[in-house]
């Protein structure tokens, strides 16, 4: 098929779809009209029931928590499977960093990055953990602190070169920080079913006021091990990512 | 105006699908796929959407507050870092596909044998 043809076929496919999507889509209360009642029930019973005043986090970790492990795992998989294909392939080998364009006039890493990557570092850790560690409370958890805190990381790399990276994120101990995070999630819930409760069930005293950073009980905790799942996932990938500059096939050269 | 937003959704879902099709380069293809699967946010946080209510947070206004739809607003959320790492994981297999191929064209590599 021509690219021209291959165009035609899927504008008028494309075409169709969005006829019937459309269709399908004005039979829904309009924008605005949330009719309910699930998410009305669940802002009225989320602050009585499990102390968080964030009830994103609430729904996120409690109610669908079941829900959130599977999509941890996605993600898992995903750290995971980058790992995988990007693993040395037979015919490759590791060399170190060189210029491939030696002719090019690649400017140095300036003092103004530098001093501004370094200058962030700090200040995006702590808020990473501060994101992390308040998911019962405000609009923020471990999906969100842990994106931020993989960003410190990168900070570093910027500041610095890959090296230094790699010394403040050795792969073995990113891994573990990693399956940590996962397994705690489960581990959380898994813990509930000697106790007679359904799996996920928030079993931990929830606190005196709601959104408090000791309420909630097993929100804030598996906020924090999402935080440390993620974090240490994002690591991985970009040092997978940037790894890839090092490899070189034989033959190349 | 009511379902100017769901047609929105539409727009995104078909410009990307398009993009997707139509594409000669993988990491452009990828992107594409981005803008497919962010179309589900637009749809999400739509259909949640309560007109004059607040965010789903009662940490400094009185419960019983309306407030928007937090279960849509849960699912968005997780599926933004999930789609991250997918995109990584897809972006790695373009970089093995031309470590391989030698093309990122994803015409040309259809037209390979692996």
């Amino acid at each position: 098929m021509t690219p021209a043809q291959r165009r035609w076929v899927s504008a008028v496919g494309i075409a169709g779809l969005a006829a019937f999507y459309l269709w399908g889509l004005s039979g829904l209360p309009g924008f605005g009209d949330y009719p309910g009642p699930y998410g009305f029930i669940v802002l009225h019973l989320a602050v009585k029931q499990t102390f968080a005043t964030g009830i994103v986090s609430a729904v996120n970790f409690d109610y669908r928590g079941f829900d959130t492990v599977g999509e941890e795992f996605i993600l898992f998989a995903a750290a995971a499977g980058t790992g995988v294909v990007l693993r040395r392939l037979r015919g490759e080998r590791e060399r170190s960093a060189v210029d491939e364009a030696a002719d090019r006039d690649v400017p140095a890493t300036s003092d103004a990055v530098r001093m501004v990557a370094l200058l962030f570092t700090g200040p995006v850790m702590v808020v990473g953990w501060w994101l992390t560690s308040h998911a019962q409370a405000n609009p923020s958890g471990g999906f969100q602190g842990g994106v931020i805190l993989a960003t410190a990381f990168i900070l570093v790399y910027l500041s610095g070169e890959f090296v230094v990276l790699k010394r403040f994120s050795p792969v073995a101990l990113t891994e573990a920080v990693e399956a940590a995070g996962a397994g705690g999630f489960a581990a959380i819930g898994v813990a509930a079913v000697p106790m007679g409760l359904a799996y996920l069930t928030n079993y931990l005293p929830k606190g005196q006021f709601a959104g408090a950073v000791s309420s909630s009980g097993t929100i804030a905790l598996i906020s924090f091990f999402v935080g440390l799942e993620v974090g240490a996932a994002f690591i991985l990938i970009i040092g997978e990512l940037l790894e890839q500059t090092l490899l070189i096939r034989q033959g190349d050269r | 105006m009511e379902y100017f937003p769901f047609v929105v959704v539409v727009w995104i879902l078909c410009v990307g699908l398009y993009g997707v099709v139509t594409s000669r380069h993988l990491v452009h293809q990828i992107i594409c796929l981005i803008v497919v699967q962010s179309s589900t946010y637009v749809l999400l946080l739509g259909v949640g959407y309560v007109t004059g209510a607040v965010a789903p947070y009662y940490f400094d206004v009185p419960v019983h507050t309306p407030a928007v739809d937090p279960v849509v607003q849960a699912l968005a959320l997780t599926d933004v870092v999930v789609e991250a790492a997918v995109t990584a994981l897809l972006l790695s297999f373009a970089i093995q596909a031309h470590k391989r191929f030698g093309t990122l064209d994803p015409q040309e590599l259809a037209s390979l044998k692996g």
